[in-house]
């Protein structure tokens, strides 16, 4: 009944959202969000590049996001500038770059509107099991590393003082960033990819009461944002990419009035 | 032999330096099992600095730290949770390392906050949350455990509670701990070891010691001294001037 090309998008969509799930939250819980923009916009750096190259895109995005991330770490501690100043130069440059470095290739003819928003419908066999298997890892490695990284997002003095060691895990939480970006980018895009991570996340902070709960509700929550962007899509012929992430900014919506009937109670 | 075995931490004449200027320097002392060190000193003189040093929190030290043990706790000044992140005592005490639900309650019980586990820690006054940090600290069983100003916003018999409590952990651990406080009277007397800090190590040694020391007058002033001094002294009649302790009688 539903469409091939219809069934690849649900299975890419319910495995990014099972993996955005988690890793949003802690984007939300350590007020990385314009940190995950940064990312996907030095993301388009590693699309162009992947096109000159002839590597492959997904890993082609992930090193450059991976680089841009450690080049961040390192002006953090090296500079005075605050942190969301070194953001906001890192990713106009590096955005600015891949941009001048389209422009350069003047003989191959970029989807722009694609890159940015992408393109969940067109997805092939590939990419599904670029997602799954990509997610499962990203998942696996988040999971070890909870305690720490869970540690450190508390409070970073504390962790290091009781020997957790947060800088090592901060680092590779920024390193699962740069795999989620890379992995998903052909999907939603690099406009949405941020979307897909706060999103949930942040509807989820509004009904949960402990970390574990907002993890699951999170996860709950990209799952259905996928389903009802992804059915909207084809019910009303809009775009599909930027209908997930308005299902989810409905489920944000609903998710507020739980919130106001918690304040009075607590009040 | 049995000195370097007892041993848990050894400052050498450390210091930092930064933004042009040395928050603290030449400070030495040692902390061994069972022994309560105190720092005390007015604002600004490095005591949390000093703290974190022990612990290993700044990367650019000048002198030499020796760590013995790697069951550390550390109760900080001050923590602000973001509001972001929901999280419950109960999730709180698990932080950095593995409890069970009896190690938490007994740990909650210690500090008189059992009441506590599933509320938010948002929610808790400045004087709860106190009690949390300690009790989580607590519950670890470190070998060595630095609290940085562990009473504030504690009310007054909390506080003498909690300073007993200390003592008492000290002794049924046997753990070292590194103590910040900025009241003098009731820390001293339960301090093996006093090192009075001013950007330096001005004076240090046992509290009547220090107390007696003219440096330490010249900080705090003749009076406070003074009180410090007459209270060191009729340290055997506390009990009868201590209100909670008299009812007992």
């Amino acid at each position: 009944m539903l469409d091939d090309f219809f069934i690849r998008a649900l299975l890419v969509g319910i495995g990014m959202a099972i993996v955005t799930g988690p890793l949003g939250c802690f984007v939300v819980w350590r007020r990385l969000s314009f940190f995950g923009d940064t990312l996907a916009h030095s993301a388009l750096l590693g699309i162009t590049l992947s096109y000159t190259t002839e590597i492959n895109m997904a890993l082609s995005v992930f090193v450059t996001s991976s680089i841009v991330a450690l080049i961040l770490l390192k002006l953090q501690k090296t500079t005075n500038l605050p942190s969301d100043a070194l953001l906001g130069l890192l990713a106009h440059s590096s955005l600015a770059i891949g941009l001048v470095v389209i422009g350069l290739l003047a003989t191959i003819r970029f989807d722009l509107m694609g890159l940015l928003f992408g393109d969940i419908l067109a997805v092939n066999a590939n990419d599904i099991i670029l997602v799954w298997i990509g997610g499962a890892t990203i998942l696996v490695v988040l999971k070890i590393i909870w305690k720490p990284l869970f540690a450190s997002t508390v409070n970073f003095e504390l962790a290091e003082a009781e020997g957790m060691k947060p800088e090592k895990y901060n680092a590779i939480f920024t390193i699962l960033l740069a795999a989620i970006i890379a992995i998903s980018i052909k999907m939603v895009g690099l406009l949405l990819i941020t979307g897909m991570l706060i999103l949930p996340a942040a509807m989820a902070r509004n009904i949960s009461d402990n970390p574990m709960q907002m993890v699951i509700f999170s996860v709950i929550g990209g799952l259905l944002s996928v389903l009802i962007g992804l059915f909207a899509s084809l019910e009303f012929n809009t775009p599909s990419g930027p209908s997930i992430i308005t299902a989810g900014l409905f489920l944000f919506i609903l998710s507020l009035s739980r919130i106001k009937k918690k304040t009075q109670l607590n009040n | 032999m049995t000195q370097i075995n007892n041993s848990l931490v050894k400052l050498e004449n450390v210091g930092v330096f930064a933004n042009d200027k040395w928050l603290v320097k030449g400070v030495t002392f040692e902390i061994n099992k069972g022994q309560i060190v105190t720092l005390i000193g007015p604002n600004g003189s490095g005591k949390t600095t000093t703290a974190k040093i022990t612990l290993g929190l700044y990367k650019d030290i000048e002198g030499k730290v020796q760590k013995f043990t790697e069951k550390i706790a550390y109760v900080p000044q001050r923590i602000n949770i973001d509001w972001t992140l929901p999280i419950r005592v109960n999730d709180f005490m698990n932080l950095t390392n593995t409890l069970t639900n009896d190690e938490i309650k007994d740990a909650l019980e210690i500090t008189g906050t059992p009441h506590l586990i599933n509320k938010d820690l948002k929610s808790l006054s400045g004087g709860e949350f106190q009690r949390i940090l300690m009790a989580r600290a607590i519950a670890k069983k470190p070998e060595l455990l630095v609290l940085d100003e562990p009473v504030q916003g504690v009310d007054f018999n909390g506080e003498i509670a909690l300073y007993e409590l200390i003592k008492k952990i000290s002794d049924t651990l046997n753990c070292g701990i590194l103590l910040i406080s900025h009241n003098l009277h009731v820390v001293m007397s339960k301090t093996d070891h006093v090192v009075c800090l001013n950007g330096h190590v001005c004076c240090s040694g046992t509290p009547i010691d220090v107390a007696n020391n003219e440096k330490y007058q010249e900080i705090f002033g003749k009076d406070i001294s003074k009180i410090l001094s007459v209270y060191e002294h009729t340290h055997d009649h506390i009990h009868n001037i201590d209100g909670s302790i008299e009812k007992k009688k």
